[in-house]
């Protein structure tokens, strides 16, 4: 699904953050990515998300080379990725059922098609009561249920999720797991970048851990 | 897998809840991507109304000025005057008839009229006052001479005819005064279309600048359009539409108060025409009104702001994306 070939990446005319990255995301897969604060779990999600491009080696996706894209096609592969972040990046003045449905009316579906589908999820994933609140009145929990269901209405074939249980408790970060866990089940490959050594020790799983730019790979 | 409790048997607060259907029925119409009513957008609206109204103004005046100083040119240039100078000898009455005929009798002129004496004794008026005999004074009469429009009469030849059967008369083509005049309406005429053009670039620069501050405050749905997977053209789309409608708002707003500003200074000239205030104004002005090409000026530039603000938020978005990207 996804290939990195000696991959590096170096912001302006800094030093090189990421280093030799050579590694490569299966279908259906599991996987948490660990490593210290600042070692560059996000730079590497935003690589794969194709938000940022690498300054050398070849990225791989979906059997496309990413360089040779252009923007739309970019534009494309993503919407085969769901990403949720750590700070939810909700839009506030869009009720959370907007917020979910917002990947689906980007592909340019029609409301009355995606409706049931959107009410389906928001119900998954607990929202149901909530589907007309507005997210600066949901909980943190809620919110980042609201960012997981954006993430993954448009049924993506990779899931990233950046520190999803960073802003919530221990035991909302379990439950929060066990979604990712069904979603994999469901066919979805799962990235989980996160420094919550107890979360990764819920779930035994592939473990790619930054180190000093550099990725080691514990399958 | 060694999680500490299958998520099979697992309960979650959110597994037994069962949406009530009428939920569906009740959701409210989608709301727009980019949202309407923004702080940030009531300021842009506000922006671009100020300075539509002020550029439109200026265009107004600067009509108004161009076309006041073509109004003073071809009036002046509409008439010539024949001065007959009392001398010796001469019966300075008689003197008037045959310049008034010569005149006549030349090609291109429209209307000659003789001023009386009693008229030419009101011209000097107020400078020797009333009660004046003219016959005491050596005082010059004038003729005035309309011509005829579209025709350029021949001065040269007028002057001949004029000098050998009425010597002692001037012919006055006020082309010194016109010349004058001339050069003083064209430069209040490049003043007006630099202060103009001046306006509308401050315009424009300042509706882009607010345009994009007020995008600056829109980022984070950029970027959350970009990662879920919308194409640059769809985002750019998106707030191209929003703020053209806000730019055409405020356009409309600004320009829609100078057209009725222009409206009622074009409605009381009317009304106080005919009073001395009234004929004033429309000495020096004319008849105070922007015409149609005045009010369609406006209009094509509350179109224009409008763009401006469109075209100043996909560049925005565009530049955003390209940062992100």
């Amino acid at each position: 699904m996804i290939r990195f070939e000696n991959v590096g990446l170096r912001y302006g005319l800094g030093p090189e953050v990421l280093r030799d990255l050579n590694f490569g995301i299966n279908g259906h897969s599991f996987q948490f990515l660990t490593g210290p604060s600042g070692a560059g779990k996000t730079s590497l999600l935003r690589l794969m998300l194709l938000s940022l491009r690498p300054t050398r080696g070849l990225i791989s996706m979906f059997d496309h080379d990413t360089a040779t894209l252009s923007k739309d096609g970019r534009a494309n592969l993503r919407r085969r990725i769901g990403i949720v972040f750590q700070d939810f990046r909700l839009l506030d003045h869009m009720s959370t059922y907007e917020n979910v449905a917002l990947p689906l009316r980007v592909l340019g579906k029609e409301e009355s098609d995606y409706r049931a589908e959107v009410v389906e999820l928001l119900q998954w994933v607990g929202l149901g009561e909530r589907m007309g609140a507005l997210p600066p009145v949901l909980s943190g929990g809620e919110k980042q249920r609201a960012a997981i269901a954006r993430a993954v209405i448009a049924r993506p074939q990779l899931l990233l999720a950046d520190e999803p249980t960073g802003n919530v408790d221990p035991n909302l970060g379990q439950r929060l797991l066990r979604l990712f866990v069904e979603l994999n089940k469901s066919g979805t490959a799962v990235v989980i970048a996160t420094h919550d050594i107890a979360l990764m020790d819920e779930y035994d799983a592939r473990r790619l851990v930054l180190h000093e730019g550099r990725l080691h790979v514990y399958d | 897998m060694s999680m500490t409790e299958p998520v099979e048997t697992m309960t979650e607060p959110w597994d037994a809840f069962d949406a009530a259907p009428s939920l569906v029925r009740t959701l409210p119409a989608a709301a727009p991507i980019v949202p309407k009513n923004s702080i940030a957008g009531r300021s842009l609206t506000v922006v671009v109304a100020i300075m539509t109204f002020l550029a439109s103004l200026t265009t107004g005046v600067a009509m108004l000025v161009v076309s006041a100083a073509s109004d003073w040119q071809s009036e002046v240039g509409r008439e010539v005057t024949i001065q007959v100078r009392p001398a010796p000898g001469r019966n300075i009455d008689a003197d008037v008839r045959a310049a008034s005929e010569i005149a006549r009798a030349a090609p291109g002129i429209a209307e000659v009229r003789a001023f009386t004496k009693e008229e030419s004794a009101r011209l000097v008026e107020p400078w020797l006052g009333a009660g004046l005999a003219l016959d005491d004074l050596p005082i010059p009469r004038l003729i005035v001479v309309k011509l005829a429009s579209g025709v350029r009469p021949d001065f040269t030849s007028l002057r001949q005819a004029l000098a050998t059967r009425v010597p002692t008369s001037t012919l006055d083509d006020h082309r010194r005064w016109i010349d004058r005049m001339r050069t003083m309406a064209g430069t209040a005429v490049i003043g007006c279309i630099a202060v103009l053009g001046l306006v509308l670039a401050v315009t424009v620069l300042s509706v882009t600048f607010a345009t994009r501050g007020t995008m600056a405050t829109n980022r984070p749905i950029v970027e959350v359009l970009h990662y879920v997977g919308a194409t640059d053209g769809f985002v750019a789309g998106q707030f191209q539409r929003h703020f053209l409608l806000l730019g055409f708002r405020g356009g409309a707003l600004g320009g829609g108060a100078a057209i009725l500003m222009f409206g009622v200074v074009e409605a009381a000239n009317s009304w106080l025409a005919g009073t001395a205030g009234g004929d004033q104004i429309a000495g020096l002005f004319g008849n105070l009104s922007i015409g149609v090409a005045g009010y369609l000026a406006i209009v094509l530039q509350i179109i224009f702001m409008a763009l401006v603000t469109a075209f100043a938020s996909r560049r925005t978005v565009n530049r955003t994306l390209e940062t992100i990207d």
